[in-house]
C-alpha cells in the first residue's frame, strides 16, 4: 500500500499576510515557541530579582529596612512557584517543545494550530494574573511555593486574602494552557511524523519532551483539584484543607478538613512536575551531548526506555515529599522504596551520556560546556536525592538547607543548564546568527562555578541544621557563628551569578543583529531541523516536499562516510552503507 | 505445554505491539482530532479520579456524620417522598441522551446530513434538560433544605462544598458539551464537514459519552454511597 505522507494529510496551512498575523497572532509553532520563550524568560527575571531579595535578606540579616519577614516570605514563595511552573515547564514545553516537536518528527506544523496559538494566549493570561499580585491589597501570597493549607489561608500569613486567589487562578488557567498546548505536542509526535520517521528513530529531545508533556497532562489535574478547593476554602468558606483551628486568638468558622489531602493531591502533581522540567532536560543533553562529541549517544534504546521508566515511576514517589507531615510510617518504606528505584533507569541516563563522551571527539563549543557543567550539577543532586530519600535520613534534613541545596542543584541548576545548552546549539537556527562565544563561555564559567559557590555550602549549613525558610536565624546555641559566614558568601555569590545572567541576555539582543552570521548547519547536526529549505525555516517548514528519514538521529563519524556525520534525511548511497544496522 | 505456548503467544502480542508503535505510521489509526480527545479524556479522567478521591477522603476521615444522601435527595409529588426520584430521571435522560449521540454518529458516516443534525440537536436538547433538572435540584437544596458550600443542617459541612462542587464542575462539562455540539450540529446542517468527514461528530459523541460515564460515577459516589 501506498504510503500517505503522514503530516501532510488533513494540513491547509493558512499563510497569514498581515505582519500582526504572522507575529502576534501567530499560528506558527515556531512563533509561538519564541513568545513562550519571550515571555517565560520575562517571568524568570522577575524570579530570579526575587531570589536576589532573599539572599540580601539571609546575607546581610536586618540591613535593608525593604525586607520585612513578609516581604521575605512573599519572595520565597513566587521565586519558587514562577521558576518552576511558569518559568522552567512554559520554557521546555512551551518553547523548546514548539518548536522541536514540529520540526525534528519533519511535520509542517502542529496538529491542531489554532489551538496552539491559544494555548500561548492562556498562557500569557496566566502569567499576567500571577503577576498581578504583586499589586494586589497586601501582595502576593507568602505561604511557601507548596502552598500548604491552613496557612496558606489563613488570615496572618502574607497575602492570605487577594495573594492566594491570585496565585491559585493564574495557576488553574495555567492548567488550561498547559492541556491546549500538551494535547497539541503529543499529538504531533505520535501522528504527525514524516515518512521513514519512526518512534525508535526520534531525536531524544523529542522523547524527552513528550514524555514530559505526557506527565503534565496526567499530574496537572491534581494541581487543578487542589486549586480549585482552595479557592473554594477561601472565598466561599468552605473547609477541604482546613481543619477546626484557632488563629490570632479566634476560632475560625472552619472544621473536618484535612491539610494532609492537600499535601497529596499537591504532591501528586508536584512530583510528576519534577520529572516534567527534568526529562525535556535529559533528552535535549543527549542530543547536545551527541552532537558536539560527534558520536553517536550510548544505548540509544535505553535511553529511550529510561525516560518512558522514569516517567511512569514518577507517580508513586509523590508522598517521599510527605515523610514529616505525619504520614503512616508504612506509607514512608513504600515511597522510599519506590524513590530509589527511580535512581536505576536515572543512573542508566547519567552513565549512557559519560559512555557518549568517552573517547568522543569532544568540541569544547558553549552547547557542549553547558551540557557537561549540566552532567556535573544531576549528579549532584541525583545523589543528595538518594539521600532525602530514605526516611531515616530525610527526617532531620527535611526544612533544613540541605535540602534547599538538593533540589536546586537537581531541578534547579541542572535544567537551567539545559535550556541555555539548548539556546545556544538552536539560536541560530531561528534567527541564521551565531550567539557571541567568549560572552557565551564567560557566562558559562561564571554560572557553573557560582552554583557550587551557593549551592554547596547549603548542604553543609544544613547538615549543622540550618533550617530553611527563616527569615532570620536570631542566635541559637547549635549554629556556629561560621553559619553567617557561609550565608554571606552565598549571597555575594549569587548576585555575581544573577549578574551574569544578564550578560547573557545582553548577548541575545546584540547577536539577534550583530552577530556573526551561521552556516546552514553550524554544529554539523545530524537532526533534521537543519535541513529545511529555508533557512532559517520559514512558516510551513518543509517547502514543498516533507523530508524522507532515512536513519536514526545518530550518525556521527561512522567509519567510511564522506564526512563526521549524516543527515537523517540523506538517501543511502555507497558512503553511508557501512553505517550499522538502525 | 499450555502454559508453554501461552507464553509465546503473549511475547508474540508484546512484540507486535511495540513494533506497531514504532513503525513509520501513525501511532494511532484514527483522525488526529479523534487521538487528540482521548488523551484530552485520559487527563480529564485524572481531573474527575482527583475530585472523586478527594470527596471519599474527606467523607471519611469527617468527625460528624454524614447526611443521608436518600433523605435529601427525596422529592414529594403530592404523597410521601420518594427518595432519588429526579436523579434517576436525570441519570436516565443523559444516557437516552447518549442513544441518540450514537445514532447521530451512525448517520453521520452515512452522510445523512439532516438526521445527523436532528439527532445532534435532540442530544444537546437532553443536555439542557439535564442541565435545567441539575438547576433545580440546586435551588431546591439551596432554598428548601438550607445546604450551603460551607454548612448545612444534616451533618458535615464537606457535603454541600463537595456536592456543588463535583455536580458545578460535571454539569459546567455538560454545559460546555451542550455548546460544542450545538456549534457541530449547525455545521452539519450548513455541510461544513462535507469534504473534510464526519469524523467531528464521532469525536464530540466521544466528549458525550465520556461526560456520561463520569455521571455515573458521580451518581455512585453521592447519591448511593
Amino acid at each position: 500500500m501506498a504510503h500517505v505522507a503522514l503530516a501532510d494529510k488533513g494540513q491547509e496551512l493558512a499563510h497569514p499576510k498581515t505582519w500582526i498575523g504572522m507575529y502576534v497572532w501567530s499560528q506558527d509553532h515556531k512563533i509561538i515557541g519564541i513568545q513562550y520563550i519571550i515571555t517565560a524568560t520575562a517571568v524568570g527575571v522577575v524570579a530570579l530579582i526575587l531570589s536576589g531579595i532573599m539572599r540580601l535578606q539571609l546575607g546581610f540579616p536586618g540591613v535593608f529596612d525593604f525586607i520585612q519577614p513578609d516581604e521575605y516570605y512573599q519572595a520565597v514563595t513566587m521565586h519558587g512557584m514562577i521558576m518552576i511552573v511558569f518559568m522552567l515547564t512554559a520554557f521546555f514545553l512551551g518553547g523548546f517543545g514548539n518548536i522541536l516537536v514540529p520540526l525534528m518528527c519533519g511535520a509542517r506544523d502542529m496538529a491542531f494550530p489554532y489551538m496552539n496559538m491559544l494555548s500561548y494566549w492562556v498562557y500569557l493570561l496566566s502569567v499576567i494574573v500571577v503577576c498581578a499580585s504583586f499589586f494586589v491589597p497586601e501582595g502576593p501570597t507568602g505561604a511557601g511555593w507548596t502552598l500548604y493549607p491552613p496557612q496558606a489561608i489563613t488570615e496572618g500569613s502574607a497575602g492570605a486574602d487577594w495573594g492566594i486567589l491570585c496565585m491559585t487562578v493564574s495557576l488553574a488557567l495555567f492548567v488550561v494552557a498547559f492541556t491546549m498546548g500538551g494535547l497539541n505536542y503529543v499529538t504531533t509526535a505520535f501522528q504527525a511524523r514524516t515518512r521513514g520517521m519512526t518512534l525508535m528513530r526520534m531525536p531524544l529531545s523529542v522523547w524527552g519532551i513528550i514524555m514530559a508533556t505526557i506527565l503534565g497532562l496526567l499530574a496537572f489535574p491534581a494541581l487543578l483539584v487542589s486549586v480549585i478547593m482552595m479557592t473554594l476554602d477561601k472565598a466561599l468558606g468552605t473547609s477541604f484543607f482546613m481543619p477546626a483551628i484557632s488563629s490570632l486568638g479566634e476560632n475560625l468558622a472552619h472544621e473536618g478538613g484535612s491539610p494532609i489531602l492537600f499535601q497529596h493531591l499537591f504532591w501528586f502533581f508536584g512530583h510528576p512536575e519534577v520529572y516534567i522540567v527534568a526529562l525535556p532536560a535529559f533528552g535535549i543533553v543527549s542530543d547536545l551531548i551527541s552532537t558536539h562529541a560527534r558520536k553517536n549517544i550510548f544505548g540509544y534504546r535505553m535511553m529511550v526506555w529510561a525516560i518512558v521508566a522514569i516517567g511512569g515511576l514518577s507517580f508513586i514517589v509523590w508522598a517521599h515529599h510527605m515523610y514529616v507531615s505525619g504520614m503512616n510510617p508504612y506509607f514512608g518504606f513504600f515511597f522510599a522504596t519506590t524513590t530509589l528505584i527511580i535512581a536505576v533507569p536515572t543512573a542508566i541516563k547519567v552513565y549512557n551520556w559519560v559512555l557518549t563522551l568517552w573517547q568522543g571527539n569532544i568540541h569544547l563549543t558553549v552547547p557542549m560546556l553547558f551540557s557537561i557543567g549540566f552532567i556535573f550539577t544531576f549528579i549532584h543532586g541525583g545523589i543528595t536525592g538518594l539521600f532525602l530519600g530514605n526516611v531515616v535520613v530525610d527526617v532531620p534534613l527535611s526544612d533544613t538547607y540541605f535540602v534547599v541545596g538538593h533540589f536546586h542543584m537537581v531541578m534547579g541548576v541542572s535544567p537551567f543548564l539545559v535550556v541555555f545548552g539548548g539556546i545556544y546549539h538552536w539560536f541560530p537556527l531561528l534567527t541564521g546568527r551565531m550567539l557571541n562565544d567568549t560572552m557565551g563561555k564567560i557566562h558559562f564559567w561564571m554560572t557553573f562555578l557560582g552554583t557550587y559557590a551557593i549551592y554547596l555550602p547549603m548542604h553543609y549549613i544544613g547538615i549543622l541544621g540550618v533550617p530553611r525558610r527563616y527569615y532570620a536565624n536570631g542566635t541559637t546555641e547549635f549554629l556556629p557563628d561560621s553559619v553567617q559566614t557561609a550565608n554571606l558568601s552565598i549571597t555575594l555569590a549569587a548576585l555575581v551569578v544573577a549578574a551574569a545572567q544578564f550578560l547573557f541576555l545582553i548577548n541575545i539582543i546584540w547577536s539577534m543583529f550583530k552577530g556573526r552570521k551561521s552556516s546552514r548547519n553550524p554544529w554539523r547536526a545530524t537532526t533534521i531541523e537543519w535541513q529545511t529549505p529555508d533557512y532559517p525555516p520559514k512558516h510551513g517548514n518543509w517547502g514543498k516536499e516533507l523530508p524522507v528519514i532515512h536513519r536514526w538521529a545518530y550518525s556521527y563519524s561512522v567509519p567510511g562516510a564522506k564526512e563526521d556525520f549524516i543527515p537523517q534525511n540523506e538517501p543511502p548511497s555507497e558512503h553511508t552503507r557501512g553505517e550499522g544496522k538502525v | 505445554m499450555a502454559q508453554g505456548s501461552g507464553e509465546v503467544a503473549t511475547n508474540d502480542a508484546v512484540t507486535d505491539l511495540v513494533s506497531d508503535w514504532s513503525a513509520e505510521k501513525e501511532v494511532f489509526k484514527v483522525h488526529w482530532g479523534k487521538a487528540m480527545m482521548w488523551i484530552f479524556l485520559l487527563s480529564d479522567t485524572f481531573i474527575f479520579t482527583s475530585f472523586l478521591t478527594g470527596y471519599m477522603k474527606v467523607r471519611i476521615s469527617s468527625t460528624v456524620p454524614w447526611p443521608n444522601a436518600s433523605e435529601i435527595f427525596a422529592l414529594s409529588f403530592g404523597g410521601d417522598p420518594i427518595p432519588l426520584i429526579l436523579i434517576a430521571i436525570m441519570t436516565f435522560v443523559l444516557i437516552t441522551s447518549s442513544g441518540t449521540m450514537a445514532l447521530a454518529v451512525n448517520y453521520g458516516y452515512r452522510n445523512e446530513r439532516v438526521k445527523t443534525a436532528l439527532l445532534l440537536f435532540v442530544t444537546a436538547g437532553f443536555g439542557l434538560l439535564f442541565v435545567g433538572m441539575q438547576a433545580f435540584e440546586w435551588t431546591k437544596l439551596i432554598a428548601e433544605e438550607g445546604v450551603r458550600p460551607w454548612g448545612n443542617p444534616f451533618g458535615a459541612a464537606q457535603f454541600g462544598a463537595s456536592f456543588f462542587m463535583i455536580t458545578g464542575f460535571h454539569g459546567a462539562h455538560v454545559s460546555g458539551g451542550v455548546i460544542y455540539l450545538t456549534y457541530v450540529a449547525f455545521g452539519v446542517l450548513n455541510g461544513r464537514y462535507e469534504k473534510k468527514g464526519y469524523d467531528i461528530v464521532e469525536i464530540a459523541g466521544l466528549y458525550w459519552h465520556f461526560v456520561d460515564l463520569v455521571w455515573v460515577f458521580i451518581f455512585a459516589f453521592f447519591y448511593l454511597w
